[in-house]
């Protein structure tokens, strides 16, 4: 159903105010078919509107801003439908069972009930959970539950998908274990863009921004960032950017 | 299910003790335990010589509890949620105000505000004042740094150490392996069970097999090419690398290097490593499994 539209990010100039606040301040950039994109920033560096923009969740104060190839101001419910989303603070629910939650999640998207059924059953094996299919998403392990929310935002094989924070707790196995699925989806195609608070895993991001204050500071390969930053690690590209934040925290 | 499956330990004054584990392990549970909040099924445990069952109140007078979730009131201001803990603690802010001044400094512009309103890195700069202004003599920090960012875990285990040297003693959870190097001892926690406890460089040191950082110009091949190395044990991604421990004690980086070029891979570079927390715990989590 999302074939046909382009697996690409553009944001020019992009802004969102509050009042006079600037949470957001012209940022621009463009993400690639299949890429993985790392977008990192200090707590109150503006990611998380910057995102809400982007899901066309919230609507942009100026600039402009396109997912999928649909406009983040006209077209929010077509970016909606063509994109995957998920976060480390709520993704399943908890009171439904694993094959509940994956139906509940394929009908949201409009699969059809004899897809969401075929697709089930693939998910089911790739994560080895068939045995738990019946079993309460509660009392699942964090790290099955982040892989679980993972398949279920893809489970629609949208263009792109948005990770919040995707493995911030999970334990250092099953964070490496979600990785290699990022890269498959990326692999097929799919384009991933990601928030992190784990600096090694900016290191496993085709390119990545810094946000500081609103802006973004700085966007490239990690290999390149840490050569122009003379630094040995993404962790200290990290530390010499967000220090230069000037804003206090809102 | 059993949260705690068993764990002994002992803290003495003055330490700064890190929990160390993913979400799920049961640094939760047992931090309630300890804080009288939630009954053992087994087991005891005393806290500051008092029995965390028989003797919960002489606890709660004495220690200070920064749970992982927000807890403050939300609609009362920054400074009425600390006086208030002032207050049902018999004390006053001017009392212990030595001991928060370089924490509650950073908030006071926003002493008015409500604390529903504060940013995450605010809150938790509150919520460890209020746990402080009794002056506790054992503070149990429950994940104080989740979803926090380098720049601010950073700041935050700087305010820890400083602490430290008024003489707390400082139990501290995290599911950040890279927090372990600042702690004085640590226990690494998977399934309810101490993996290890010994300070961080003793930690590391249990790491017995000789481990190698790798990388090459096809990172996405280089995973599936190392695991079929003849020696290798182990392979995981650690940023640009992939940490690679081998069976053979006396390798040579050219073996490795001749290996990896002979499968294609150009660029390659390979160098014997010690082995980080992470890869303590990831070895000790095999190991159980």
């Amino acid at each position: 159903m999302t074939r046909e539209v382009p697996h690409t990010i553009t944001a020019d100039g992009l802004t969102k105010r509050f009042g006079d606040f600037i949470a957001v301040d012209h940022i621009s950039f463009s993400v690639s078919a299949g890429e993985i994109f790392g977008f990192l920033g200090a707590n109150g560096a503006g990611k998380t509107t910057a995102m809400r923009m982007l899901c066309g969740l919230s609507i942009p104060s100026s600039g402009k801003g396109s997912v999928a190839g649909f406009d983040v101001y006209t077209q929010t419910e077509q970016i909606k439908k063509n994109i995957g989303y998920m976060s480390q603070k709520f993704s399943l629910y908890e009171d439904l069972t694993v094959s509940e939650n994956i139906r509940f999640y394929g009908g949201i998207y409009g699969m059809r009930t004899a897809d969401i059924k075929d697709k089930t059953l693939v998910i089911l094996r790739d994560l080895h959970l068939e045995k738990e299919k019946d079993t309460l998403v509660k009392s699942l392990p964090l790290g099955w539950k982040q892989k679980l929310a993972f398949s279920v935002a893809i489970f629609h094989e949208p263009g792109i998908v948005f990770l919040d924070e995707p493995t911030g707790g999970v334990d250092p196995v099953t964070r490496r274990e979600f990785w290699e699925m990022i890269y498959e989806a990326a692999y097929r195609g799919m384009t991933v863009f990601v928030t992190t608070h784990y600096m090694d895993e900016a290191e496993y991001c085709n390119r990545v921004s810094i946000m500081v204050d609103g802006r973004i500071e700085a966007m490239d390969r990690p290999s390149v960032l840490k050569k122009d930053y003379g630094a040995q690690s993404m962790e200290e590209v990290f530390l010499k950017l967000a220090r230069k934040a000037v804003r206090s925290e809102y | 299910m059993d949260a705690l499956k068993g764990v002994d330990f002992a803290v003495p004054r003055g330490e700064l003790f890190g929990v160390i584990g993913p979400d799920g392990a049961g640094k939760t549970s047992l931090f309630r335990i300890l804080t009288t909040l939630l009954l053992a099924d087994k087991g005891e445990a005393r806290v500051d010589g008092f029995d965390v069952v028989k003797q919960y109140r002489e606890i709660r007078q004495r220690i200070g509890y920064m749970p992982g979730r927000f807890s403050l009131y939300q609609d009362l201001t920054v400074e009425e949620n600390l006086e208030f803990f002032a207050t049902i603690f018999n004390t006053s802010i001017r009392e212990n105000y030595d001991l928060i001044r370089d924490i509650y400094e950073q908030i006071e512009p926003f002493k008015k505000r409500p604390a529903g309103k504060l940013s995450g890195g605010m809150k938790q700069k509150l919520a460890l004042s209020c746990a402080l202004i009794h002056r506790p003599s054992v503070l149990f920090l429950d994940e104080p740094t989740t979803g926090v960012d380098a720049v601010s875990r950073k700041e935050f285990w700087h305010m820890l150490k400083n602490l430290q040297k008024e003489g707390i003693t400082i139990l501290v959870s995290t599911p950040y392996m890279d927090e372990a190097s600042l702690c004085d001892r640590i226990a690494l926690i998977q399934d309810g069970k101490f993996l290890s406890l010994d300070s961080p460089s003793g930690t590391v040191q249990r790491y017995t097999k000789p481990l190698w950082a790798v990388k090459s110009d096809d990172m996405y091949r280089l995973q599936r090419d190392l695991l079929r190395f003849a020696s290798a044990d182990t392979v995981y991604p650690f940023g640009e690398f992939y940490h690679m421990s081998v069976r053979q004690p006396m390798m040579q980086a050219a073996e490795i290097t001749a290996f990896l070029v002979s499968e294609g891979h150009q660029e390659v570079e390979a160098r014997p490593i010690t082995a980080g927390i992470e890869d303590v715990f990831m070895e000790l989590m095999k190991n159980e499994s």
